[in-house]
């Protein structure tokens, strides 16, 4: 009885985070430009659209160039500024780390709004790399949060050894620190990469009216018309979404980095 | 290597990028848009600098109550709704072999990092009357026609909870892999089933975690602001909502920039409140 009452809960929760996505897809390969499920007629052609319609393609490459350098902008910004909060006694340089965390906390419009303000003050608003700027700001909470977290699972007794043998800190760091923390990096760097992909806010409030991200596209689509190519784009963020965070479960400990204890701590 | 303070200012170098980086395009922004908060309002979308609290006043209107006392509500019914569906999923998922548990987590995150502009075209199409889910009860023989379910107050609920539920499940996650098995054992050998057990030993033993969830899932679903544009009416816009349309379609930054300070306040006061929660649990 029980049992079937929790497959029954696992199978409810499942079918609703999935059945929009279902009904997205099922929309994505109708053959005609119609709104229709279950679909009329089969057809790839409007994931096709994405790449040879010239602007769901420019579209698509703007969001993928904002995301893979704001992401390693995030990771910057983040990676010594973890390691120096690990490495040094200076309490008052967490300031630094609620100030990397409290954009990630306050609703995006705040950010958003921030950002706008700032840049039309100074003059650069529309500019593209200003958006580069707002997401690595946003998100530079993720790479902080699992590169604080692979520091913390370093042991320091390695260092110790590596500089009793004679090892300057840069050595060190190289070729001691750098391996460990590796796999939090990527995942940090995956994190902030596909939210930076999928971010509406920032990107509209600061270059919304220069430069066209696929959110952006697929917002003013709904608002002027719609094209089945919105489901297939949809289609095709769900799956990039899933592939990373599939890759980091692979090569990372995805429970530990979500704040559960790691397999040998049980 | 010990911990130890920084001796010269080179020990500091690892800190000069990304402190600046933080101050000039986080702190100094924020501060911009506290200043702007205050600025008089020109006509033809320009502001100058003044010192007026004319932004603020507007607040006191009934139809900007009725705004804050809208979003305040829907954002306490997502987060209620949340818990009440996450809690016992968590708490289950937490049972699960290491392996599926994996398998949930990619798909949550998955749901959670779609774009808020995704999530309405999706739910907008389930609820459309020639897609949606209402065509599947038509074939079912459940419903005679097929009927459009946005916009309304429902649509707007719905979309949210399912944008903030993965959310609720990773916030909940961490508590509930922690929590001590042998609390719920110890009532399964006492005689309790375990539904009562749930409710009896282990909501009582996990109330902080609760409040503290439900404080930062309410402060997320305040911060949706597409969705009740997308799934609703005009009378269920949102502080969000409001903001970023006196910013950018009536170009009214001063005012835009006041909501949102209204709004950290709000958000700020309930973090401040989390934290006090959570100490006192600790301390328990």
């Amino acid at each position: 009885m029980i049992t079937a009452l929790r497959r029954f809960y696992f199978f409810a929760i499942g079918l609703f985070l999935a059945l929009p996505l279902i009904v997205v897809a099922g929309v994505s390969v109708n053959a005609k430009q119609t709104l229709a499920f279950p679909p009329q007629g089969f057809s790839l052609g409007w994931y096709g659209e994405i790449f040879l319609n010239p602007e769901w393609r420019s579209a698509l490459i703007a969001s993928v160039i904002l995301a893979t350098t704001s992401a390693a902008l995030a990771v910057l910004i983040a990676l010594p500024l973890a390691w120096f909060l690990w490495r040094r006694i200076a309490p008052w340089a967490n300031i630094f780390q609620v100030l990397g965390i409290a954009p990630f906390t306050l609703p995006p419009v705040i950010t958003a709004l921030g950002l706008l303000t700032f840049w039309a003050t100074t003059g650069f608003y529309g500019q593209p790399w200003t958006a580069v700027i707002g997401h690595a700001i946003f998100f530079v909470t993720l790479p902080l949060v699992t590169l604080s977290l692979g520091f913390s699972s370093i042991d320091r007794s390695f260092v110790e050894a590596a500089a009793t043998m004679g090892a300057s800190d840069r050595t060190i760091f190289r070729t001691v620190i750098l391996p460990l923390i590796l796999p939090y990096l990527v995942s940090g760097y995956a994190f902030a990469f596909v939210l930076s992909l999928n971010e509406y806010i920032v990107a509209y409030m600061t270059v919304g009216f220069t430069l066209e991200t696929l959110p952006i596209k697929i917002f003013n689509a709904l608002r002027y018309g719609y094209t089945p190519t919105m489901a297939s784009v949809t289609i095709l963020f769900v799956a990039t979404a899933a592939i990373i965070f599939s890759l980091v479960a692979k090569f990372g400990d995805l429970p530990k980095l979500l704040g559960a204890m790691a397999t040998d701590d049980k | 290597m010990k911990r130890e303070a920084p001796q010269s200012i080179a020990d500091y170098g690892p800190l000069f990028f990304p402190a600046g980086m933080l101050l000039v395009f986080f702190v100094v922004p924020f501060g911009t848009m506290i200043a702007v908060s205050f600025f008089q309002r020109q006509q033809g979308g320009f502001y100058t600098p003044a010192f007026v609290f004319s932004n603020y006043e507007r607040f006191l209107s009934a139809f900007f109550g009725g705004v804050l006392g809208f979003s305040l509500m829907l954002a306490v019914t997502v987060a209620v709704c949340c818990v009440v569906l996450a809690l016992p999923f968590t708490y289950l998922l937490s049972k699960l072999p290491r392996r599926l548990q994996v398998i949930w987590l990619v798909a949550l995150l998955s749901v959670l990092s779609l774009s808020e502009v995704i999530i309405g075209f999706a739910w907008s199409t389930l609820f459309s009357r020639t897609a949606g889910i209402t065509n599947i009860l038509v074939q079912l023989g459940l419903m005679k026609q097929a009927v459009a379910l946005s916009p309304s107050f429902g649509a707007v609920l719905t979309g949210m909870v399912y944008q903030a539920l993965p959310y609720t499940v990773l916030v909940l996650y961490p508590a509930l892999v922690r929590l001590d098995p042998t609390l719920m054992e110890a009532a399964r050998t006492l005689g309790s089933s375990p539904v009562r057990a749930f409710f009896n030993v282990l909501v009582p033993a996990l109330r902080n975690t609760i409040m503290a969830t439900l404080i930062m899932v309410f402060i997320f679903a305040l911060g949706s602001y597409l969705l009740p544009q997308i799934l609703g009416r005009p009378q269920h816009w949102t502080l969000s909502v409001l903001i970023t349309d006196q910013a950018i379609y009536q170009s009214n930054m001063p005012f835009a920039a006041a909501m949102a300070v209204f709004l950290v306040l709000v958000t700020l006061g309930l973090v401040a409140l989390t934290l006090l929660i959570g100490r006192k649990g600790e301390k328990a």
